[in-house]
């Protein structure tokens, strides 16, 4: 294909320059800033457009063709050393940029409506823009530092817009909080980094992956794991995962852009780049697969205990990326790449359905304060809600849609993608390249899926099913259903294009067998053949039979959740069912419901020993030797500038002394 | 015929010195400077235009080889005539407001510019002799604008004896040379050299009056004084265009006269200035309480750093002076340009930095295009000075000059407090008594914009070495 420069100039520079328009505007000009019709228009466009030029692009790309540079310009360089602002069009980044721009235009849309009455309108979009800017360089970068850089841009938007009401404490605590794990996860990469270009002088994508033989065993093994750990910073996963619950502090369009549909989905990107690289290494792919396993498990228990509706949402969302990292550990990039897409799909629908729903339950408290009534609860709170399918159909529909595609219903998207993860996960336990340990985690997978479908319906249930609560439980808020509303046509739009993707996401990566036993020529898979250039899979050895029992039995395995979820929680018996859970349980559930006490356990580990010994020992280090030493320096410095003033004495014979000075100086250098 | 294509290659310069005459004229008959402000930007501007184009043009000699044409000299020349071009448009205002708008002035810049041109240009030591003294008499004219204030009339008179004093050393040092080889052009000098005493000697003098215009360290006395006691945008004239000719001029006797290191030891004498030059210039101006000193100090502090450019004395570094001194010009014109901003306000005490206070939020565009200004002086990506300091500094390094980077490197660092302390009165001190700022003028203030996003912008997306300017240097080197 001819050089994409032009199109991926438009793809980089449209979001930057709906930042700055609506940035710079709506800072210098407040009659800007409501001018709320303009500002959405512009910030849309400013990532539709994009959406139309890469779908352009992919249009014009088939599976075989060699990816496209885009050299944009060099910043710096030095020697071998130079930092491009170049990118990559190829089979994987172009559905990255897909995913980014597509889902990213229906979040913008939806914004529109959900943001309408925030006075930050104008900022909430401009930062929007920036997010998106950035996320465009981490998957289009052709080397690892420009792809660093979108990942620090990302963790900034990230930042920003979590703590996008900073006026709230606990909000811009959970900020701080989020940078800072990834923080940590963020150092690991960049020593990854480091080594690569020690190793191979260039953190090009296409040298680096050419030149593997560079490497040794030991640098493949420690390169990978540091880069595993800026991946589970970035996406979410043990044991830095604890950022992203607090994480929904931010406005819900943010939950669903930042943290659930793309940023998060950046460590499993990464991964997937440098496949060729971590194949090389089964011990890191087990680690990989186990903290997947593990960290799947783990969110999914908690998901169980949640009552706040973005709470269970968030930790679903940890949950899922843990299944693309058991993906990705067991050397099924593409499925893991697939599972990124149908998750986004359906879980940007979740979230938005999500908003819609907080939405209007803030609604009925502004309307019951009109009213003069004092009451005061938690929006978020599914025990306050249920029944709401009645006030709010398609809120209810697309987000019942999009709860069984994650519960791994066919043919809905979430299927075919979990599906693919599991097999692999099972396949790996054969053959000379893993071990026995891949069938515990093929286990463990099987239970998350049953847990998955099983938290996702007591949620939608809850929510939407039965009667509305609210005026059971608080005083002073009979009546209040009259408030509730569907939301308006910008968030439904997208909330149907998102469910909408959510049923037909899955066929874009059918499984190859079925078609083998129907005498097909076992091609079906389409993302399979678009990315086979680009992720190393490690292919599946198991017969077709085995396929297909494994098939059915992930089938049964949701079709029974769902239906115990059903008679569980299918009719108002939320608060009994949680209390037969819990006494079931017993103390696995408590362990479930303090989110097995992570947090305390980083907080007494980690913050608090740091805390206590940068407050005895570093603090008075610092106080009496470091800055003792700089303010010696800095002391020296400024008394012999002074000192060096007096010989400015004025005096212009004095500078002419200096003068000759300086030439005894410069000809006793020549002569001697 | 010949004649005419000699003219055509000094184009620029002779539109300038005609530019230069019609100004004086205009003033003498039409009593009006306003017009002479005109002819002066649409000379220089018309003269930009054809520096430009030869530029991108083929490069040689001509009138007999006494001057280079494209190449460096054409690159020399665009600096100059982008520094003198901003100078002038952000000049007016200010020199209204000192009552020294006149005529007079345009054409002693006019016909200063056209002596930085041939010292851009100059391929022969009297033409570098002849373009030194004609840019130097006009500077001594231009220092003493405000004669009625003391330290105008001190400026000058220093400027006048101690430049007067340095002509002396170049003239003697270019006799010397002649002595030593019986030429005066550039490259016959090349060819004939032999280290011999006198030919050492006449070079380390023509160093030393070179030194003296760069203000290098212990030949930078005069700066500070002479840079206080000029009209603030004729100090940014000085410290951007008259430096950067010169610059342009040492960079074509270094390449030109001395290509070959066996021919004394001149790299060294220039790392032992640069490294003097960089400590002592950004020691005093860590000690300043005046802006506008500082500002003098901190241009003597670059100076070193072009000379570590200097020191290299390979391809890289030769194409990173050049590419500083571009920058250089930007963002301290820029900077200049801002404390003459706030200067006319209230007055020629108005540069103590103890009445830079809570100034940032007055007229916020001017705070932040001073501080965007300041960062770039100090370093600080994403700016243009920054990727000024790291061509030379990586030009050092890939000369194996380690320890001089090293010490540039520091200098540069500890140059931080200095600038950063401006901003800091101008953002987290309380203003002492209440006042409003004039609003600035139309020119003016979009001059400073247009700075302010050429900083960035060239931090942004550098011209790199290895391609055009290099091209240029290279391009320049098979004539």
């Amino acid at each position: 294909m001819e050089s994409p420069t032009a199109l991926v100039s438009l793809i980089i520079g449209l979001p930057l320059l709906g930042f700055l328009i609506n940035g710079i505007l709506g800072l210098s000009s407040t009659a800007y800033r409501s001018k709320k019709t303009l500002i959405g228009i512009l910030a849309n466009l400013a990532v539709f457009i994009p959406f139309l030029c890469a779908l352009t692009l992919f249009l014009n790309f088939d599976s075989e063709s060699a990816a496209a540079f885009a050299h944009l310009f060099t910043w710096m360089e030095t020697g071998s050393f130079s930092v491009d602002i170049a990118y990559q069009v190829d089979q994987l980044s172009l559905i990255m940029t897909l995913v980014v721009t597509g889902v990213g235009s229906l979040i913008h849309l939806y914004s529109i409506g959900y943001m309408a009455h925030d006075e930050g309108f104008w900022k909430f979009f401009a930062y929007l823009n920036l997010f998106i800017f950035a996320m465009l360089n981490l998957v289009l970068a052709d080397n690892l530092l420009l792809l660093f850089l979108g990942w620090e841009g990302v963790g900034l938007c990230s930042y920003l817009l979590i703590g996008f009401w900073y006026t709230d404490m606990s909000k811009s605590d959970a900020a701080k909080k989020a940078f800072l794990y990834n923080r940590v996860g963020d150092f690991a990469f960049l020593i990854a980094i480091f080594m690569i270009f020690e190793t191979i002088g260039s953190l090009n994508f296409e040298v680096i992956l050419t030149s593997l033989e560079a490497f040794s065993g030991n640098d493949i093994f420690w390169i990978g794991l540091l880069i595993l750990i800026g991946a589970t910073g970035k996406s979410a996963q043990i044991p830095l995962f604890v950022w992203l619950p607090d994480a929904m502090a931010g406005p819900t369009p943010v939950s669903a852009l930042i943290h659930a549909a793309t940023m998060v989905t950046s460590g499993i990107y990464l991964i997937t780049r440098m496949s060729p690289m971590f194949v090389m290494s089964p011990e890191v792919m087990m680690i990989v697969a186990v903290i997947g396993a593990l960290t799947a498990i783990v969110a999914a228990t908690i998901a169980i205990t949640q009552y706040d509706i973005k709470g269970v949402l968030a930790y679903s969302t940890v949950s899922q990326l843990g299944f693309m990292f058991l993906a990705l550990g067991s050397g099924a990039f593409t499925a893991a790449i697939f599972h990124v897409v149908t998750h986004a799909f359906f879980k940007a629908c979740l979230f938005l359905g999500s908003g819609s729903v907080i939405h209007t339950m803030e609604h009925v408290e502004h309307k019951l304060h009109d009213k003069g009534k004092d009451v005061h609860f938690d929006p978020q709170d599914i025990r306050n809600m249920g029944g709401l399918r009645k006030y709010m159909p398609s809120t209810y529909k697309t987000f019942l849609i999009a709860t069984i595609a994650i519960a791994g219903i066919p043919p809905l998207a979430g299927f075919f993608s979990k599906d693919e993860i599991v097999m692999h996960a099972f396949n790996m336990g054969f053959g000379e390249y893993a071990g026995a340990m891949y069938f515990i985690l093929w286990g463990v997978a099987t239970i998350t899926a049953f847990l998955t479908a099983f938290y996702m319906f007591r949620l939608t249930f809850t929510t939407f099913h039965g009667s509305f609560k609210l005026p059971k439980l608080i005083n002073g808020t009979e009546g209040s259903e009259e408030y509730l509303h569907e939301s308006p046509a910008t968030m439904t739009t997208a909330l149907w294009s998102l469910a909408g993707l959510s049923i037909v996401g899955g066929f874009i990566g059918l499984p190859n067998f079925v078609s083998k036993t129907f005498g097909g020529d076992g091609h079906i898979n389409w993302l399979h053949e678009w990315l086979h250039t680009i992720a190393a899979d490690i292919p599946l050895t198991l017969s077709g039979t085995a396929e297909w029992a494994l098939m059915t039995f992930a089938i049964i395995v949701a079709a029974v959740s769902v239906y115990i979820a059903y008679k569980m929680y299918g009719n108002d018996q939320q608060e009994e069912s949680d209390a037969w859970i819990a006494s079931k349980f017993g103390p696995f559930y408590r362990v479930w419901k303090d989110k097995y006490s992570l947090d305390e356990l980083y907080e007494g580990a980690i913050v608090h020993p740091t805390v206590n010994f940068s407050d005895k020992v570093l603090a008075v280090f610092d106080m009496k030797i470091v800055d003792g030493f700089v303010n010696a320096i800095a002391g020296t410095v400024r008394i012999s500038g002074s000192l060096l003033r007096y010989i400015q004495t004025g005096v212009a014979s004095n500078y002419a002394l200096f003068l000759i000075l300086g030439v005894i100086l410069v000809l006793t250098i020549l002569l001697f | 015929m010949n004649y005419l294509l000699d003219l055509q290659s000094f184009l620029p310069g002779i539109i300038v010195a005609v530019a230069g005459l019609a100004a004086i004229m205009l003033e003498a008959f039409k009593k009006s400077a306003n017009t002479s402000f005109s002819v002066t930007i649409g000379g220089i501007a018309v003269a930009l235009l054809f520096a430009i184009q030869s530029l991108y043009g083929e490069a040689g000699t001509a009138f007999s080889g006494m001057i280079v044409y494209g190449g460096v000299g054409a690159f020399g020349s665009v600096v100059v005539l982008l520094g003198a071009l901003f100078c002038v448009t952000i000049s007016r205002e200010y020199l209204r407001d000192l009552d020294l708008h006149n005529g007079e002035v345009y054409g002693m810049i006019l016909f200063s510019t056209t002596g930085m041109l041939g010292l851009a240009v100059s391929n022969d030591l009297i033409t570098l002799f002849i373009s030194l003294e004609t840019m130097s008499i006009c500077l001594y004219v231009l220092a003493g604008l405000m004669k009625n204030e003391k330290i105008g009339a001190e400026s000058a008179l220093k400027y006048f004896l101690l430049g007067a004093f340095s002509t002396g050393f170049l003239l003697y040092g270019i006799a010397l040379i002649y002595g030593a080889t019986a030429a005066t052009n550039l490259t016959e000098i090349a060819a004939a050299a032999q280290p011999t005493f006198l030919f050492l000697c006449g070079t380390g003098l023509l160093f030393v009056g070179l030194f003296f215009k760069v203000a290098a360290v212990p030949f930078h006395m005069w700066t500070p004084d002479v840079y206080q006691g000029t009209p603030t945008t004729i100090t940014a004239f000085m410290a951007t265009a008259a430096k950067s000719a010169t610059f342009v001029a040492f960079v074509l006797v270094l390449t030109r006269m001395l290509p070959s290191s066996e021919i004394g030891d001149w790299q060294s004498v220039l790392q032992v200035v640069a490294i003097l030059t960089m400590i002592v210039g950004n020691l005093i101006a860590l000690a300043q309480d005046n802006v506008k000193r500082m500002l003098a100090y901190s241009s003597i502090a670059h100076a070193g750093y072009l000379m570590v450019g200097l020191a290299a004395g390979n391809e890289a570094g030769y194409a990173g002076v050049l590419y500083y001194l571009f920058a250089y010009t930007i963002m301290n014109a820029g900077a200049f340009g801002v404390i003459a901003y706030y200067e006319r306000n209230h007055g020629l005490d108005f540069t103590e930095i103890d009445s830079y206070a809570g100034l940032g939020f007055k007229v916020p565009v001017m705070g932040v295009m001073l501080s965007v200004f300041l960062f770039s002086l100090a370093g600080i990506p994403p700016m243009v000075g920054f990727i000024g300091k790291y061509y030379v500094f990586a030009a050092a390094v890939q000369a194996g000059l380690i320890p001089l980077a090293i010490i540039g490197v520091l200098a540069s660092a500890a140059s931080v407090y200095y600038y950063l302390r401006v901003m800091v009165y101008l953002y987290f001190k309380e203003a002492h008594k209440e006042y409003s700022l004039k609003t600035p003028g139309f020119l003016f203030k979009w001059t400073l914009i247009l700075l302010a996003v050429l900083t960035v912008y060239y931090g942004v997306e550098p011209v790199l070495p290895t391609s055009s300017l290099m091209e240029l240097i290279s391009s320049y080197y098979t004539v």
